[in-house]
């Protein structure tokens, strides 16, 4: 009879289990760089003597030294300084103009999904029409409406860019809409209202919060488009996207931090407005929270 | 007296046609038949969960003229459904749940259907789907309805729980003299538990 021994497999780093990683790990550094930036971008402006336009030709296109930890620009204007302001402003357009979408979208998709029928028809057909229009040009027709200024670039951009936000809401709620739990609900005497604050609108915040996220950096990447086209901030004003068009020039003559400051700035804050919302969206996911034992 | 008069009802086509079926107060009526006989659209109907093509259902003599939100009679019927995991938001705990329909009795119900303390701070994630049907049972207790529709709650269960479940009820029913449409595969668990068994047939082919 043959000896029939058992020797456990190797494990391969492929098959061996990792233990999952503490949610902490996206939390700290996500939390400590949105808390520095907002640091910065609130303290900083208290010091009237640090000017971001003022210029000083003698010191243009200068690498980044200890006087200039970014550098200077091709008029002697401190990268630094104008990261800054360029933040400040780039973060409220994309912030604000992605939490007026994101409100604007999910009040369209959840009445269209919890109504449905004609009502839900109208209003989608409706929102196919405004999609079928490229939305760079309809935000230029906005703001040559309303006049170039900051309000008018983070309305065209809310008025813009809603639908994606009511899509995936109402095909969300559309889905919620058919489970038990919302029969159940409404056999147990709850209003259509009581339904869609109770149950529709808590189930697809983890849905909005994740296009509100992505929203964000489209938003900058858009307020660069109408600056870029002279109808958003004056090319003066700092913001991300007028410093990374103005830098494009630059890089043809080795000017690399010009672009590299402002870009990396926009990439960093950004993950760690989706690192942020991430833990949050894990948060809201009842199977995750149990989970998390933080 | 809940009644549906020649129902016929369905989603894209009728999945039943010309159906008449009543429960009585204190009575129960099993309905079986085989998958896809309409049982859980009739029940749906019944429920006044979805709107039929034709007929009409009558609660204790009153005619019902519309269905789901625009049902007034709805809490007047209680529902639980096949699939427990489902019919609870996921988000909330079995406290939540059970109060949902706005009464303040929570303790008294989980007690009614053996529920702990403990238990009733869980998600639905976080028990099993016995314990889940019964946090159901006490929300579709919670109104104390007229009428207890059942569709196929036991297929999730086992034989003690489904047990259990049948006992509460059943003393519900002495209780309230309300009327149960209990829907079910198993025939052995309807001839113990139902007065009378209505079998739906297999519906034709298209």
């Amino acid at each position: 009879m043959a000896d029939l021994t058992w020797r456990s497999a190797p494990r391969s780093r492929l098959t061996a289990a990792s233990p999952p990683r503490s949610p902490k790990w996206r939390l700290l550094p996500s939390a400590i760089v949105l808390g520095v930036v907002a640091l910065v971008v609130l303290v900083v402006p208290l010091f009237a003597e640090l000017n971001e336009q003022y210029v000083d030709l003698a010191i243009a296109n200068q690498p980044p030294s200890t006087a200039h930890l970014f550098g200077t620009d091709e008029l002697g204007r401190d990268v630094l300084l104008r990261c800054v302001y360029a933040l400040r402003v780039s973060l409220t357009v994309g912030v604000v103009a992605a939490v007026i979408s994101a409100v604007a979208g999910t009040a369209v998709g959840a009445l269209a999904g919890s109504i449905g029928g004609w009502f839900d028809r109208i209003l989608m057909r409706v929102v196919d029409a405004i999609a079928s229009v490229p939305h760079l040009l309809l935000g230029i027709v906005i703001v040559a409406i309303l006049r170039p200024s900051l309000s008018a670039v983070i309305i065209s951009i809310a008025l813009t860019h809603w639908l994606t936000a009511a899509r995936i809401v109402r095909s969300e709620v559309l889905s919620l809409r058919t489970r038990p739990f919302i029969d159940a609900a409404i056999a147990g005497g709850a209003s259509r209202t009581q339904v869609l604050t109770r149950h529709l609108l808590p189930n697809v915040a983890p849905q909005v919060l994740l296009a509100t996220t992505l929203m964000v950096p489209h938003a900058v990447w858009h307020e660069t488009a109408l600056s870029f086209l002279g109808l958003g901030l004056p090319p003066h004003a700092a913001s991300i996207g007028n410093m990374i068009n103005d830098a494009q020039r630059s890089l043809l003559i080795g000017g690399w931090w010009m672009s590299l400051a402002p870009g990396l700035l926009l990439i960093i804050t950004t993950l760690a407005v989706s690192g942020l919302s991430g833990v949050w969206r894990d948060r809201l996911n009842p199977k995750r929270r149990t989970e998390l034992t933080w | 007296m809940l009644t549906g008069l020649g129902i016929t009802a369905g989603y894209q086509a009728p999945v039943i046609t010309d159906v008449s079926l009543t429960v009585h107060p204190g009575q129960t009526v099993g309905l079986a038949g085989p998958s896809g006989s309409g049982k859980s659209t009739l029940a749906r109907v019944l429920a006044l969960l979805h709107k039929p093509f034709a007929g009409t259902v009558e609660i204790d003599g009153e005619t019902v003229t519309g269905f789901r939100f625009r049902a007034a009679q709805r809490t007047r019927i209680g529902v639980l459904f096949q699939q427990p995991r489902l019919s609870v938001d996921p988000r909330f705990t079995l406290r939540q749940a059970i109060a949902e329909p706005g009464g303040d009795r929570v303790g008294e119900l989980a007690d009614l259907v053996m529920l702990t303390d403990d238990l009733l701070g869980r998600r639905p994630h976080e028990v099993s789907d016995g314990q889940l049907q019964r946090a159901c049972l006490a929300r579709a207790l919670a109104l104390n309805p007229r009428y207890l529709i059942c569709d196929e709650m036991t297929t999730m269960l086992d034989a003690s729980t489904t047990a259990a479940l049948v006992g509460v009820i059943r003393a519900y029913q002495r209780e309230s003299g309300a009327g149960v449409l209990a829907i079910s595969h198993d025939t052995t668990l309807l001839t113990r538990w139902a007065d009378e068994t209505v079998r739906l047939s297999a519906p034709l082919p298209r």
